[in-house]
């Protein structure tokens, strides 16, 4: 499977079956004293409090412009992906240019362009209003295009690794090619690769911080006003560091719980 | 005597590999047809070219009167026609046996739900195994898989049914059930062309028995006689192999 090299993985919370000095998770416990000493801090700090308070104003933002822009971006990548593996050079090409270009530049760069360029212009060419959509919704889409280019990849890998067999006894029986893939193929390949994609919302997650670029009040944007007024630096950015930690270990967390579940569940022949 | 299928000069190269070379062979309605031949012979070549599955380099294929690949038929139509049953079961495994049985009939014979669930359950009977219409695949024995296999493409009650070394995939206590089972067809008077090494079926079942190598059809006659009296060479060799032990 290739993935881009932006996303990193999330931090992995695999404990041992014998716990033993050599093998027990001691970084577990680094980090989780991180979040214990932080959430005391913003319980009885008042820097802290305060701080944590006007930052986590940004919560909502973050966690919409991320889930929306999860949902948008699996539509594009499973077009995407389908084209990519279409017999049509057409359509081949057009995903192929797609995602090679979205691979070839900085997320941030794309985020602007999106943002600033590219969406009013595209707009403008279909004979909308130009302002049709805010700055926020500007950036989800941003967002949006640059997932459906890594998310293409995943589906792709994610339907390749459904076995030809599949495909022939869907076609032996009758189906037409559009209903072998809609009830045959994807519906496993979804299945097959829902671990990945969750890893894939935890970095969407972490990369939607790049929102603060266009003065969209996500959380990070908000940390950037706050610390820009109040000069409170340390305060600012440990509560951020703190509350995305907070959100990547939770989601690793039930990533990782329906990954073991589904795992259990033989989903090939 | 009018044929079901009737295949003409077929070729069929893989690259520069000719897999398939100048087979022709007429099937009547209700005869039973075995495919044999030392593997790579390209006998399941010719069973999946009869459904299309493989696309011949040459020659022409007519099921019951439509020629496969000419522009004015729809090969999905044929298709539900002719039964396939694979070596490797092919279910679909996020779908129960009875769904397995019914998807098909739901979205190609448009038929209702509840009229795709009775028929699914009168072939997972016909069978031998209705009581594991809610079972997924992974929860079935080899030998059940194939049989719900089989009663899927039954469900779309097809004039013909091609089996693609149905039993080499099973462990030995499994092969008697699947048999049995394509037995019980054969009485029936279903038309079938079954690539297979289990020469007791051929000679309990087949009206006729093809032997090919290397590609070519080198004899057909009936099981007895093919058995008891090979007139080529390469049939002699082949049965003296598979018949050692």
């Amino acid at each position: 499977m290739t993935l881009a090299p932006e996303q990193l993985e999330p931090i992995s919370i695999e404990l041992p079956k014998r716990l033993t000095w050599r093998t027990f998770p001691y970084w577990l416990v680094a980090i989780l004293g991180f979040v214990v000493v932080m959430a005391v801090q913003i319980l009885f700090g008042e820097e802290f409090t305060k701080a944590f308070d006007f930052i986590i104003g940004g919560l909502g933002l973050t966690l919409y412009a991320s889930a929306l822009a999860f949902v948008i971006s699996m539509f594009i990548g499973l077009i995407a992906a389908v084209a990519r593996m279409s017999k049509s050079v057409i359509a081949r090409n057009i995903a192929t240019t797609y995602i090679e270009f979205i691979r070839g530049v900085p997320m941030l760069v794309l985020l602007v362009t999106f943002g600033i360029v590219l969406v009013p212009d595209m707009l403008e060419l279909v004979g909308l209003d130009r302002r049709l959509f805010d700055l926020t919704h500007r950036g989800i889409i941003g967002l949006s295009a640059v997932y459906g280019a890594f998310l293409a990849e995943v589906f792709r890998a994610g339907i390749e690794s459904i076995p030809k067999g599949q495909t022939e006894a869907a076609r032996s029986l009758g189906m037409t090619k559009a209903q072998t893939m809609q009830r045959i193929v994807i519906p496993q390949a979804i299945r097959n690769i829902l671990p990945a994609l969750g890893n894939d919302f935890i970095a969407l997650l972490k990369d939607s911080a790049l929102l603060s670029i266009l003065a969209i009040r996500e959380m990070t944007q908000m940390t950037k006003l706050y610390t820009g007024s109040s000069f409170r630096f340390d305060e600012g950015y440990l509560v951020l560091t703190f509350v995305y930690l907070s959100l990547t270990l939770i989601l690793s967390l039930l990533v990782q719980w329906y990954g073991r579940r589904i795992g259990t569940v033989s989903t090939s022949r | 005597m009018s044929s079901i299928i009737s295949i003409q000069g077929l070729h069929k190269y893989f690259g520069d590999v000719q897999a398939v070379k100048n087979v022709g062979l007429e099937i009547a309605r209700g005869e039973v047809v075995a495919i044999v031949g030392p593997s790579g012979s390209g006998k399941s070549t010719v069973l999946r070219c009869i459904n299309y599955l493989e696309e011949p380099t040459a020659g022409t294929i007519v099921i019951d009167g439509d020629e496969l690949g000419s522009d004015d038929i729809d090969i999905n139509l044929i298709r539900a026609e002719v039964g396939m049953v694979f070596q490797s079961f092919n279910l679909f495994p996020h779908l129960t046996a009875l769904e397995n049985v019914t998807v098909a009939q739901k979205l190609v014979r448009k038929r209702k739900p509840d009229e795709a669930d009775r028929v699914g359950m009168e072939q997972l009977a016909r069978v031998g195994i209705p009581e594991k219409a809610e079972s997924y695949p992974h929860q079935l024995s080899g030998g059940q898989q194939q049989r719900v296999a089989i009663a899927r493409s039954l469900a779309m009650e097809p004039k013909i049914m091609l089996f693609d070394e149905p039993t080499s995939a099973l462990d030995p206590e499994m092969i008697k059930e699947v048999l049995d089972v394509m037995l019980l067809l054969a009485s029936e008077g279903m038309t079938m062309v079954v690539v297979t090494h289990e020469m007791g079926f051929c000679r309990a079942a087949a009206n006729r028995v093809v032997f090919m190598d290397e590609g070519e059809v080198v004899e057909i006659a009936p099981p007895d006689q093919l058995f008891s009296a090979p007139q080529h060479d390469r049939t002699k060799l082949f049965l003296s192999q598979i018949l050692q032990h």
